[in-house]
This record gives structure tokens, sequence and C-alpha cells, in this order.
């Protein structure tokens, strides 16, 4: 009767090991960020990139749209492949894009806007990317999609593609 | 004199204290660091590492930490910002309670059948 527990104790025990071990070589160990949770915008003050002057984030999101947030640098190859999926956006009256130019030289910012063009109705200076972080963002290129009760409602880490593009335009419609 | 001598001491007094508030600030900044995963590194902390995303954390860390936040203020807004992963130490909830609560079960049932044969010697 002893023996019998005793064996039944090891396999349950074995058999929950495995499990465990199981799921923990299925699971992935590095960051995946969390794209379809809504959050709040933080509240902050930025420098304007044209202005030279310090903006607060209320009178950024002021208008009753949605807006999408780019975090965008000169540096950043992938930004240049998603920029004229920007550009393509900006074309469209419902949102409103603005740019988070992160950890990036002022001079090689403009070349790049005056190069590709600008889609952005406002571009904010993040110079230390703590900006960045304020929206949970970890790297370049990192778009926020808002909505009009300026929550953020999707994010989308990378550059963005022809399929964002239209999950973007389906979700304003 | 007098005045200049009481004057030199309180000066000489507040500026030791504000030396020493700034080491505990850096013991208090430093632990904070040493708790926060570098999120685009491989298993380093974002004190060991010097990406351009654990320069800007450490930023937001210093920060927070001259505003009056308290350690876990600081945890609290960057788990609201990245998730719990963010944080080395994991905290209790309904997805860690098995890793916190099955070493406790363990070592209960372990002494239990200690205990039981124990008292089956005797």
């Amino acid at each position: 009767m002893k023996n019998k527990f005793s064996l039944f104790f090891i396999v349950i025990f074995l058999s929950f090991c495995f499990v465990i071990f199981y799921k923990g070589l299925n699971t992935q160990n590095n960051y995946t960020p969390k794209v379809n949770e809504k959050k709040n915008i933080p509240t902050f003050k930025a420098k304007d990139f044209n202005s030279d002057s310090y903006i607060n984030s209320d009178e950024i999101f002021e208008e009753n749209i949605f807006y999408i947030v780019n975090i965008w640098a000169s540096w950043c190859v992938p930004c240049r492949t998603e920029h004229p999926l920007l550009m393509q956006l900006s074309k469209n009256q419902s949102i409103k894009l603005i740019g988070l130019n992160y950890r990036d030289n002022f001079i090689n910012a403009k070349k790049f806007i005056d190069n590709f063009g600008n889609p952005y109705s406002r571009i904010l200076i993040d110079k230390d990317g703590t900006l960045g972080v304020e929206f949970g963002a970890y790297g370049v290129p990192e778009t926020f999609l808002i909505d009009k009760n300026k929550d953020i409602i999707k994010k989308f880490v990378g550059p963005i593609n022809q399929e964002t593009v239209s999950e973007i335009e389906l979700i304003i419609k | 004199m007098k005045i200049l001598k009481i004057f030199i001491i309180l000066f000489l007094v507040t500026s030791f204290s504000e030396i020493k508030s700034d080491e505990a600030n850096d013991v208090l900044k430093n632990k904070i660091l040493k708790n926060i995963r570098c999120l685009i590194c491989q298993g380093q902390s974002v004190y060991d590492s010097e990406s351009e995303f654990a320069s800007s954390i450490k930023l937001i860390v210093n920060r927070k930490i001259n505003e009056g936040l308290k350690e876990k203020q600081i945890y609290q807004f960057l788990r609201e910002k990245y998730g719990d992963w963010v944080i080395f130490d994991p905290q209790l909830n309904q997805n860690t309670y098995v890793l916190w609560l099955l070493p406790l079960l363990l070592f209960l049932f372990g002494g239990a059948i200690i205990y039981r044969s124990l008292i089956n010697k005797k």
C-alpha cells in the first residue's frame, strides 16, 4: 500500500515537472510587447521641432480625431522604408500624424524631412529617449494609434507596411 | 567674526548632508537599475547595458528618484509601460503564484513526510 502511494506520488510529481518544463520550452524567452493593450496617452511636455518652444501633450492631442504617434530618427534605416507609407497616411483627413524624433541630430533630422517629405502635422524632439519610454517604446521605428478618447489602442513595433496602413485605415473609418 | 564662523559651520553641515543624500540616491538608483531588464539585450540588466534603451531608462529612473518617487512606485511606473517582464524580481499575482507557492508547498510536503517517518520509527 505504502509502495503504491509512493509510486503514485512520484508519477504525479514527474508529470507535473514534465508539463512545467514542456510549457517553458514553448514559451519565448525574449520580450514580446503587447500590441493590442489599451492605455492612456502619457502627459508630457516636449520641445517642438520647428518652433523650439515647449508644448504640453494636451495641446498636441486637442482635436477630436485619431492620431498616430510615429517614433523615427534619421539614422534609422527601417524608418526610410516606412516613410512613403506615412506620407500616404498623412493624406487622410481623419487622422493626424505626430512625429517623435528619437535621439537624433537636428541637422540630420531636418535633412531627412527635406529629402523624403514631411508627413507629420507636428514633430517633437526626444533628445534623450525618455519621451519614448513614456509611450512604452523601446526602439525605432514604432507607431502608436490613438483613438478619439485619447487612448493608445494599437502599437506597431518595427516599420509599418501596406498591411498596417490598411489596418489603420479600417480602424479610423 | 562669530557670525562668519556660524555661517561656515552651517555651510559645511548642509554640504555634507547633500553629499550623503546624493550617495543614498546613487545606491537606490543602482539597486533599481540592477532589477530592471534591458528589453533589447540578451539577459542583461539596464545597469549592465549601454544600449540606447538602457540609457533612456537610466535617465528616467534618475528623474523619478529626484522627483521623490519610492522604489516600488518606480517599478510600478515601468510595469505600466512595459509589463511585468521588465522587472527581474516577479511580483505575486495570478501569473506567478505557482512560482511563489510551489517551493512552500514542497517544503511543507517534505516536512510532513519526514515527520511521519519519524513518528513511525518511534
